[in-house]
């Protein structure tokens, strides 16, 4: 009896389950394959497309090293510092109008709301001509906002941090209950102590959120940061690193792989690590591809 | 710590009647500290920008920070307007860098803004004026010195025994005197380019041959260029500029050029132009042009179609495939499907911009791995040919995205109503007649808003087309060197020539508009589709 009913029930586990398995071989290799691909040919030191094919045939961190013969460390600096400073003006902005709008009854509310819904729809990508002749204009009166400048870039982020992420905080301000705030000002808290005292640390895992993804577009803009960074040492990695394979001929492949291997790791890091916050949020505001 | 202990550490006994902690000294002055330095930071920066702005006459800039700085001092230093003290930041940079963009874009959408119509009148002569320099035969040579201040390049001659100095906007002013004939070895004030520099820094030696420094306040003296570094010759302008007139009159050949409003050119009897303009509104002829102009309205229609497709295959293969997946892979039979999911959103969590770049190399047709590994090491042109580009732009997109598709499937999966299902098996629906009925109609509820928002965000996805092929293969013939992987997006870049080559920023706003319009549309769907209106208390 056990004998004919253990292969049949194999043959069903297969039909039914061990599939998957295989099939999440074939997934997964279409998933990770080019990944792999480039942490191999950052450890080929040939440094040229041909050549980088046959995978981990070598392990050598010449390209590392090279990285430091170039500006590869200053874009990183770069990147960092406008994401970085682009994030925290995003969360604290955000914040502050999720908090008006979640806490305060005024007039134009309904207004306002609809109005940032609208306007947050439309990419301020687009209208990159019109950025690029402003700051031509403003450059002219204040340098330190005009082209090439970073401070000039990261007020071009925060220009469209309101509409991104308003309602991304506004949602989650709502869930904090509102008795929190009444019993602080009967206590005799003001208005600025109950935002930064007890509604701020409240809501830190959006917070959170809100920053990886404001540092992660900004981290990953090329054409707003193309066109108001000219100069090589104020670039950021995404302007710097696509001068380095656009090129067909002089491209600099293992630079760039080695370069995306070691910008990549925090970000997949850091990724990973909110994943399941990061997706929350994606699925109520904004989306990546 | 606890809410309660947050409130009961932090507020000292109560005082119904008291001030504001931002105002009052009592306790909590540290507050009211650092909004007066913060104000004081803004309004003395804010007052800079407007004395600068009023030195260089830019009346719209004096005006828009006056307006804002006034409004920042009323809203933080009034009782009233409080959910405005929480605004203002955030709305002062939406206002300036979305807003007022938008408006501007519409604005130059209307305009002939580009090379050859990028400033006044006023500047259009100027730029007239210097075009038509000529060296004066037989003028003297005088000895000269590339002299530096605060960033901006000078020439510093010997005129006879007078050292005289000045810069591009700045006429030559006598500086002292200098002995014998020979340049000047020192400028008061100046810093003098050592030789050296001149003639080995390529950006220094640009900028000296391109500098020109009038000799006088009067336009028609000319002005000393430099080829060498050493000597400065005088050149005059052969153009004269009738400001009443509003001609400009070529000496040599004796043309007028009259100043035509209409299309912002000098315009000669003959018809020939001045290559200098001025901008001029141009009402619809930007966007005429798009659907008339034949050389353009047929590159742009296949790129507008390209990117619908783009746009709408990214989508649905995405969902498609990420649906797939949740589906076979929302089974707790299955194990380890924790470090599953971690692997497979991998590619969604690796920077896009990197990857768009890496399968550029990938899709190589001579030494890309794709072609090595997967085809045999034949030389599939997957980077030159317009289909083959289209495909591989639309599977690096579903590579990027498929992940995103895969979380949200699975998290609506889990969030189905279970008895629905078990009712249905129970009425002997098959998995199939499940998946129909139930599974997709339910799931669509909960992403058809994100499949919309993720379309409006393929739609602009500029990196992604840029960073992999640039928008190439070029279609033969199309101006602005349009290409079939372009989107829209990428086009419009191309046409504005904000990255070099001849800028038409009339015609790129003009397109923006369109786009603008068509996300709108898109938008008002996404608005019926969510009608996230509704949840507004």
């Amino acid at each position: 009896m056990s004998t004919t009913r253990t292969p049949a029930r194999r043959r069903r586990w297969w039909l039914e389950v061990g599939w998957k398995y295989f099939f999440a071989a074939i997934v997964i290799f279409y998933a990770v394959f080019p990944l792999v691909y480039v942490l191999s040919a950052a450890l080929n030191p040939r440094g040229t497309l041909s050549g980088s094919t046959a995978l981990f045939s070598s392990f050598d961190l010449a390209n590392f090293a090279a990285l430091g013969q170039t500006s590869y460390w200053t874009w990183v600096g770069n990147t960092l510092l406008i994401g970085g400073i682009s994030a925290v003006g995003a969360v604290i902005m955000g914040a502050a109008a999720a908090y008006a709008f979640s806490r305060f009854r005024f007039r134009g509310r309904r207004v306002s709301l609809t109005t940032l819904l609208i306007v947050q729809m439309f990419p301020q990508a687009l209208a990159f001509v019109a950025i690029f002749l402003m700051l031509l204009a403003i450059g002219e009166v204040v340098p330190a906002l005009g082209i090439n400048s970073k401070l000039t870039l990261i007020c071009v982020y925060l220009g469209g941090a309101l509409g991104a992420n308003t309602f991304l905080m506004y949602g989650f301000f709502n869930t904090i209950p509102i008795e929190i705030d009444e019993s602080a000002k009967i206590d005799g808290a003001s208005h600025a102590q109950i935002f930064w005292r007890l509604i701020m640390p409240l809501v830190m895992p959006i917070l959170a959120v809100v920053a990886l993804l404001a540092f992660i577009s900004a981290f990953g803009d090329y054409i707003l940061a193309k066109i108001v960074l000219t100069s090589e040492d104020n670039w950021t990695l995404a302007v710097g690193m696509y001068q380095w394979v656009s090129n067909q001929l002089a491209s600099r492949w293992g630079l760039f792989a080695a370069g995306a291997v070691i910008a990549a790791i925090p970000v997949l890091a850091l990724f990973l690590s909110l994943q399941r916050f990061i997706v929350g949020g994606l699925t109520q505001g904004s989306v990546k591809g | 710590m606890t809410v309660q202990q947050v409130i009961e550490q932090d507020t000292p006994p109560t005082d119904p009647r008291r001030e504001s902690h931002a105002r009052a000294w009592r306790a909590h002055g540290v507050g009211f500290v650092v909004k007066v330095i913060l104000m004081g930071v803004v309004n003395a920066l804010g007052i800079m920008a407007i004395i600068s702005a009023l030195s260089v006459q830019s009346w719209l800039l004096v005006g828009v920070t006056t307006i804002l700085l006034i409004a920042a001092d009323i809203v933080y230093f009034t009782r009233r307007a409080l959910p405005l003290k929480y605004l203002m930041p955030g709305l002062v940079f939406l206002l300036v860098f979305q807003v007022f963009v938008f408006g501007y874009t519409a604005y130059i959408a209307f305009t002939n803004y580009g090379t050859g119509h990028a400033g006044s009148v006023e500047q259009a002569v100027d730029a007239a004026l210097v075009q038509g320099e000529r060296r004066v035969e037989g003028s003297a040579t005088y000895p000269l010195t590339v002299v530096e201040r605060f960033g901006e390049y000078g020439f510093a001659i010997n005129d006879g025994g007078d050292v005289r100095v000045g810069t591009e906007t700045q006429p030559l002013q006598d500086a002292g005197s200098a002995s014998g004939a020979e340049a000047p070895a020192s400028v008061d004030g100046w810093t003098v380019v050592p030789r050296a520099q001149l003639l080995t820094d390529q950006e220094v030696q640009a900028a000296i041959e391109a500098l020109r420094v009038p000799v006088s306040d009067d336009p028609n003296d000319g002005s000393i260029r430099t080829r060498d570094g050493s000597s400065g010759l005088v050149y005059t302008p052969t153009m004269l500029w009738d400001a009443d007139a509003r001609t400009i009159t070529d000496t040599v050949s004796g043309t007028v050029y009259t100043a035509d409003d209409t299309t912002g050119s000098f315009v000669a009897a003959d018809g020939t132009r001045l290559p200098a303009g001025w901008y001029v509104n141009v009402g619809f002829d930007n966007f005429l042009r798009v659907f008339t102009d034949a050389s353009l309205a047929g590159p742009l229609l296949s790129v507008t179609v390209w990117t619908f497709a783009f746009a709408i295959g990214s989508v649905v293969i995405s969902f498609g495939i990420g649906l797939v997946f949740a589906i076979v892979f929302n089974d707790p039979r299955v194990r380890a499907r924790k470090y599953l999911r971690t692997l497979i959103i991998l590619p969604y969590a690796f920077p896009a911009f990197m990857s768009a770049l890496l399968f550029r190399g990938m899709f190589n047709a001579e030494f890309g791995v794709i072609n090595d590994l997967f085809f045999f090491g034949s030389q599939i042109n997957w980077l030159g040919d317009p289909w083959l580009a289209k495909a591989a732009v639309l599977w690096i997109n579903v590579w990027l995205s498929f992940p995103y598709w895969f979380l949200v499937c699975t998290g609506a999966l889990q969030a189905l109503p279970k008895d629905t299902l078990e009712a249905a098996e129970i009425d002997g629906a098959g998995k199939w007649r499940q998946f129909r009925a139930i599974i997709l109609p339910l799931l669509l509820v909960s992403t058809a808003p994100l499949a919309i928002s993720s379309f409006a965000f393929s739609f602009n996805n500029f990196t992604v087309i840029y960073m992999f092929n640039a928008g190439g293969p070029p279609i033969p013939g199309a101006p602005y060197s349009l290409g079939s992987t372009d989107i829209l997006i990428s086009a419009i870049y191309r046409v504005s020539g904000v990255a070099g080559g001849a800028a038409d920023y009339g015609l790129a706003s003009a397109l923006s508009i369109i786009v603008f319009i068509v996300v709108g549309i898109i938008s008002a769907i996404a608005f019926r589709q969510t009608r996230k209106l509704e949840e507004y208390q």
